[in-house]
């Protein structure tokens, strides 16, 4: 297949449409097309640390069986939470014969997992494109200031993580092969309140105002990141604070970079002035 | 257990099979669907039995059959009794259903209609049970996930058999309530999304102009042989 066997999860079709047609048309730019499965299932949006908990192991090993009757044995995903269930999820799989067994078995009239799909992130594909990347910069984002945001899902646990834990450089260096000025973030591995945003916004606003605040200290004038969850509740919660700092999918700003036309349509907060302002958008 | 003959019948020919209705034997002559081996029986409906034409969805049942651990479903109607049967009836299901004014649901004017009005399915593990349990081979689990994803019509149309029997529901580990939900797919769906059809409109205003009133009530007057002979000689016309 040319390209990538592509695993969207729900959010890429609600709320996080805006990274999806952006990441669709940088890969198609870079030459590496995102291909969607023909069939997928929801990932289950956590994954379970039970033990003994195999009942929600299950939707993200039915999308593995779909890659595996597609003859695929990788796939990519965009989305940091659906990464990371379906990783853990299928390491487990890996590495636990007796939990593959009790799946197959479960699955019952449904064809065997027999383990053999690998899941990406898009930054996996993203590193070693880096003279693509550079090629396909059509107008460099020079005067653009932004401070990396990585969040947890990316990053922990340490086996999935798709760079180092502590000190992770690879959306930095996405970015500065854009043109874009990154900041040194110290608080980009920081957790954004995630799914509290439910029933518990006074906790999320907490996180939102501390990592907010200090990015624009510091000068930022953009947070960039690809979590679905950290864009929501870094982009929406900035209303209980006094900021309103645009809020960017890192495939968004390469879209832009690359000449590609965008619709960030699912913003809280509009980004079109400041890249007005700084001559990216007309 | 191996069927008998039905020697207290008088008719040597009918092969009898023995079921548990339940939990209490009968014997009843093999062939029959569950439904009428139900009255063979001697039980008479007063739920759970509609249209007996495996439309309607009213006549849900669970069965298990000899030396099977596994619960099976199906509707009474469809399903010939085999010997060794052990079965119940469910006449109604109690399950929730959202309300909701059908003129403020357009699906492009919310994240997710679906999701908003049956949040239950956002439980969705994935089991596949509700698949196993549907009586009319929908794939159920499937039409859910389209909907998890805001795909209004792939539900609609992946739902489109549904007869609301409920079975998907009441196998459901996740509490959700499928049939409903896909219901309201389908009619926004019908609403929102399919083109709009003049012809519906103009036979509407047909009927309300009473129009029709005096075949309608020819019909309800009719013989029961002649409205049988009326129905199969209908004019059936192409669209269009």
């Amino acid at each position: 297949m040319k390209g990538h066997l592509y695993y969207p999860g729900c959010t890429m079709k609600t709320k996080a449409s805006d990274y999806e047609t952006s990441a669709m048309k940088v890969m198609e730019k870079l030459g590496q097309p995102l291909v969607e499965m023909e069939d997928w299932y929801c990932c289950g949006a956590v994954q379970s640390l039970t033990e003994d908990d195999i009942m929600h192991q299950i939707a993200p090993i039915r999308t593995m069986c779909c890659a595996q009757e597609q003859g695929e044995d990788e796939v990519v995903t965009l989305c940091d939470m659906c990464y990371n269930v379906l990783r853990q999820a299928n390491d487990r799989m890996k590495d636990k014969e007796d939990d593959l067994e009790t799946m197959n078995e479960f699955l019952d009239e449904d064809p065997d997992y027999e383990g053999g799909v690998e899941v990406y992130h898009l930054f996996h594909i993203l590193k070693g494109m880096e003279d693509e990347i550079k090629d396909a910069v059509e107008m460099p984002l020079d005067d653009l200031v932004v401070a990396p945001y990585y969040g947890c899902m990316l990053l922990r646990p340490d086996n999935v993580a798709v760079d180092e834990t502590e000190d992770p450089e690879i959306m930095e260096d996405m970015l500065e092969l854009l043109g874009v000025k990154v900041l040194e973030n110290p608080k980009r591995t920081e957790c954004c309140g995630s799914y509290h945003t439910v029933n518990r916004s006074d906790i999320v606003e907490k996180r939102v105002e501390d990592i907010v605040s200090y990015a624009v200290e510091e000068g930022a004038e953009a947070i960039v990141l690809s979590c679905p969850l950290c864009q929501f509740n870094l982009d929406f919660h900035q209303r209980a604070t006094d900021f309103d700092v645009p809020i960017f999918y890192i495939t968004e700003l390469m879209a832009l970079a690359f000449g590609l036309d965008i619709d960030m349509k699912n913003h809280k907060i509009d980004p079109r002035s400041l890249l007005k302002e700084k001559g990216i958008l007309e | 257990m191996t069927p008998d003959k039905a020697e207290d019948e008088g008719n040597e020919d009918v092969e009898m099979v023995e079921i548990f209705v339940m939990g209490k034997r009968y014997r009843v002559p093999k062939g029959l669907t569950i439904m009428t081996a139900l009255e063979y029986a001697g039980y008479k409906f007063t739920r759970g039995c509609g249209c007996r034409g495996g439309f309607c969805g009213a006549c849900s049942t669970v069965f298990r059959t000899e030396d099977e651990y596994k619960l099976k479903m199906d509707l009474a109607c469809q399903t010939a009794v085999e010997d060794g049967m052990f079965l119940v009836q469910l006449p109604f299901m109690p399950a929730v259903r959202a309300m909701y004014d059908i003129e403020e649901v357009e699906p492009e004017e919310h994240d997710n209609i679906l999701l908003d009005h049956y949040p239950e399915i956002a439980r969705c593990v994935s089991c596949n049970t509700c698949t196993k349990a549907c009586p009319q081979d929908i794939e159920v689990m499937d039409y859910v996930q389209a909907a998890l994803r805001g795909d209004v019509e792939r539900c609609a149309d992946l739902s489109f058999d549904c007869i609301q029997c409920g079975l998907c529901s009441i196998r459901c580990p996740a509490d959700i309530k499928h049939y409903h939900m896909a219901q309201m797919a389908r009619r926004i769906t019908g609403r929102y999304i399919h083109e709009h059809s003049d012809e519906l409109e103009k036979r509407v205003q047909e009927i309300k102009n009473g129009e029709y009133d005096e075949t309608m009530k020819e019909m309800v007057e009719m013989e029961i042989d002649k409205l049988k002979k009326t129905y199969e000689e209908r004019d059936i016309r192409e669209e269009g």
